[in-house]
């Protein structure tokens, strides 16, 4: 079993009512894909807010795709589009 | 190159000073500074606060400088972003270049802006009486990013 750590800001933060969490992936690997599937059958919330064209999505800091692979250790940040400046 | 995500308030003077010093060739100095902004149509918002994404924020912004010294003959560039609690009127952001010409500084320093609008996690919510809002990103900005692509 591979450990990661997720976390969660802003808008999204609040929905799930979550920053942070160390969750075990099924596998070694997969992708940003597959861990949102994962984490969208803990409910509607969860499919809800992390299913919308809007979240964004950092592996260890950086911009992802939805191919982007994780494993062991990785830091995923979830997020809605930045609104800074 | 310097980058920095802080709470405190900030010396624009001390950053022009700083930029000015650098080395003989400079010619031209670009700095611009973002205020936030009395609160829109809507007179119940206290206050606005500033999120970020610790470590991923700081890298995003370096990672501009780099990207902006390479498309300018930049010499140097600041860019410094506040979070927390801000009122208006209160200085948000300041982003400031140097190079030997104006044309680099000017086209550097509004393409640092850009981009950060876009690209740098932070994000902005509206304290109000009634329940804090998160702000939606603006159409308007992301286009004007994507001049730059």
């Amino acid at each position: 079993m591979s450990t990661i750590k997720i976390l969660y800001f802003a808008k999204l933060r609040d929905q799930l009512d979550c920053a942070e969490e160390a969750f075990e992936l099924a596998t070694e690997n997969c992708s940003v894909a597959e861990l949102k599937q994962a984490l969208a059958e803990r409910g509607e919330s969860w499919q809800n807010a992390l299913n919308g064209a809007q979240v964004l999505v950092a592996v260890n800091q950086v911009m992802a795709t939805a191919d982007t692979q994780i494993s062991a250790n990785d830091e995923v940040g979830f997020f809605p589009p930045v609104t800074g400046g | 190159m310097s980058v920095s995500v802080q709470t405190e308030d900030f010396d624009v003077p001390a950053f022009y000073e700083a930029l000015k010093a650098d080395a003989p060739q400079i010619g031209a100095i670009v700095t611009f500074t973002g205020l936030v902004r009395e609160f829109n149509d809507d007179t119940s918002v206290e206050a606005l606060f500033l999120e970020h994404y610790p470590g991923m924020t700081e890298q995003v912004l370096e990672g501009l400088i780099d990207e902006a010294a390479k498309r300018w003959p930049i010499i140097n560039a600041t860019i410094v972003h506040r979070v927390g609690e801000l009122r208006p009127s209160d200085q948000i952001v300041f982003v400031g270049v140097n190079s030997a010409h104006r044309d680099a500084a000017f086209a550097a320093a509004e393409y640092l802006m850009d981009i950060l609008k876009t690209k740098a996690p932070f994000w902005k919510r509206e304290q109000r009486p009634e329940g804090d809002k998160w702000l939606d990103a603006k159409a308007s900005d992301e286009k004007r990013a994507t001049r730059w692509h």
